[in-house]
């Protein structure tokens, strides 16, 4: 399925020593981490730790007071802090936003056209689709329907097929598991794993979920009051870590 | 109607209309006819903006009487001919609705309704307090005394008006048919969400508020002429705003036929009550109509329409 995507491109995330807040409100105090290319990397916090703040700042939604964000490709590092979301796509980073947050009164085909907005993914347009269509068969039964009369499994389903028509390099899945069944959630786990290894994805997910997120995880992150609590080098160190039970599972 | 079908009989409706100026000697019916055109090109310009990006632009009496009053500014200065005025009207307009779409974009929802409202009543303020269109008393403006191939100018204003509308509408509907039309649904549904995918929000909506604002201009332009006596409180007058709201409403925002369809009935219902009843009905017959197809179609007619065959389908 790669032929068509031209050359593969090696992908890094660097994240050093980010401060971001609203306002007045400090959410992050100085976050590194770092996504390499080809790894999924889960980012674990309970709400209000700064997950999703930091993913604003990946995307050019929230404007770093500190701290930097380089993209590297092939060895050519990019600055994003300062760009817009629009050049932050255009580079090859898309975003599954949480709460899905899709485009109800448009059909799931209109929805997943506007993934397409960026202007090297519509060249292969037609190949994305069929892709997304393959991947998502339920998608392609349903694609005249509104996307907001669908279930919240198939609403999913879309807002992940959406982000994979701008034909990233890397995907960042904010929160797959919210308000999904524990069967659905764990089928989308599965189903981020299998989407990342056909299109050769480089995937930083965050999630509340630890025990299905670190199924597919490579490495993972645990960020507690907007810092980096903890850095796991392998699933495992996270399963076994006190730090993960105390903080995290509450136990 | 058939996708391919659209520019023939589009092309049509002019001939039709400017046949129907050779046949039909009764000024009046073009004299009203203009009206409910003109109403077809300020609820389509409205609709790419309210309908299709979800702004609601309470101003458009503002872009309709800059328009006008750009062209009773040309006409004392240069004596331009229509095409210029025309032109030149859908330019200011057009750059009006730039600036305010760049001033006002952040607001969202009622806020930006209401910085429209305050645009119009600038607007306004400056054009009673410009001397040389009129100021507060207004100004008069002579037609042209002979025109080619009408035997009145009031007939001639018809067709122009005519191609205006038949052209609006042609540019409405290809925008909503192309990857612009896309993106602005996208900001109308979730424009967070638009932003994430990578569409470009901030310019597309000033293309909106620049579309919609060049074609209220244009509307505007042929109207001295129409009226030859322009004032600010006629040209700025809240009806012009109100009807571009309803207008689509009534008919259905989603497509660029709701607003054809909104303006031709409501501007017909208009135009017949202001002679059969009185003029001062007009705007209780729109608020009327208005307050019933909120509750019995809140999709417009077309939306009614297209529901009841999908159901009928089914069956």
């Amino acid at each position: 399925m790669r032929a068509w995507k031209g050359p593969i491109l090696a992908s890094r995330l660097i994240i050093e020593e980010v401060e971001a807040g609203y306002g007045a409100v400090r959410v992050l105090h100085g976050v590194s981490m770092t996504i390499d290319n080809g790894e999924t990397v889960v980012l674990l916090g309970t709400n209000g730790n700064g997950k999703s703040t930091l993913i604003k700042c990946i995307m050019g939604m929230v404007r770093p007071g500190a701290g930097t964000v380089v993209l590297e490709t092939d060895g050519v590092g990019t600055d994003l802090v300062g760009k817009t979301p629009q050049q932050v796509v255009d580079l090859g980073i898309a975003l599954v936003p949480e709460g899905r947050r899709l485009f109800p009164a448009l059909t799931v085909e209109e929805n997943l056209m506007l993934g397409a907005y960026r202007p090297a993914a519509r060249r292969h347009l037609d190949a994305n689709l069929a892709f997304c269509y393959d991947a998502f068969p339920v998608l392609a039964e349903r694609h005249r329907q509104l996307a907001g009369s669908m279930s919240g499994g198939e609403q999913q389903m879309l807002a992940i097929a959406r982000a994979l028509m701008s034909e990233p390099e890397i995907l960042i899945v904010d929160e797959p598991s919210v308000g999904l069944a524990p069967i659905l959630v764990s089928r989308m786990i599965a189903k981020i794993k299998e989407l990342k290894e056909r299109r050769s994805l480089t995937v930083l997910m965050a999630e509340q979920n630890f025990n299905q997120a670190i199924k597919i995880a490579d490495r993972g992150y645990i960020i507690v009051h907007g810092e980096i609590a903890f850095r796991g080098l392998e699933p495992e160190a996270l399963r076994e870590n006190e730090l993960v039970k105390r903080y995290y599972l509450g136990a | 109607m058939a996708a391919k079908a659209f520019w023939p009989v589009a092309i049509a409706l002019i001939l039709a209309a400017i046949g129907l100026t050779q046949l039909l000697a009764n000024e009046y019916y073009f004299f009203a006819a203009y009206v409910v055109l003109q109403f077809v090109v300020l609820a389509t310009a409205w609709n790419i903006l309210g309908g299709y990006t979800g702004y609601v632009n309470f101003g458009s009496a503002a872009f309709f009487a800059v328009g006008a009053y750009c062209s009773v500014a040309l006409i004392k200065a240069f004596d331009a001919p229509l095409p210029v005025l025309i032109l030149a009207a859908g330019a200011v307009s057009g750059l009006i609705g730039l600036a305010t779409g760049y001033l006002t974009l952040r607001l969202k929802g009622v806020y930006f309704a209401i910085a429209t409202l305050a645009l119009a009543i600038v607007l306004e303020t400056f054009i009673t307090n410009w001397d040389f269109v009129g100021g507060a008393s207004g100004t008069f403006v002579l037609r042209p005394k002979e025109v080619w191939l009408f035997d009145s100018y009031i007939k001639f204003l018809f067709a122009v008006m005519m191609v205006l509308a038949v052209a609006a509408v042609g540019i409405a509907r290809s925008i909503e048919r192309s990857k612009l039309g896309r993106g602005l649904a996208a900001i109308r549904d979730d424009e967070v969400a638009a932003e994430c995918m990578g569409v470009p929000t901030l310019r597309l909506k000033l293309l909106a508020t620049t579309i919609s604002g060049t074609l209220m201009g244009v509307a505007g332009a042929p109207y001295p002429y129409y009226v030859t006596y322009l004032d600010p409180l006629s040209a700025f007058n809240l009806s012009y705003a109100v009807n571009a709201i309803a207008m689509p409403m009534i008919g259905g925002t989603m497509t660029w036929l709701g607003p054809v369809v909104g303006a031709l009935l409501l501007g017909t219902a208009q135009q017949v009550a202001t002679v059969t009843i009185s003029s001062e009905l007009n705007l209780l017959i729109v608020g009327v109509m208005l307050v019933g197809f909120v509750i019995l179609a809140p999709e417009g007619i077309v939306g009614l329409v297209r529901k009841t065959i999908r159901r009928g389908r089914r069956r």
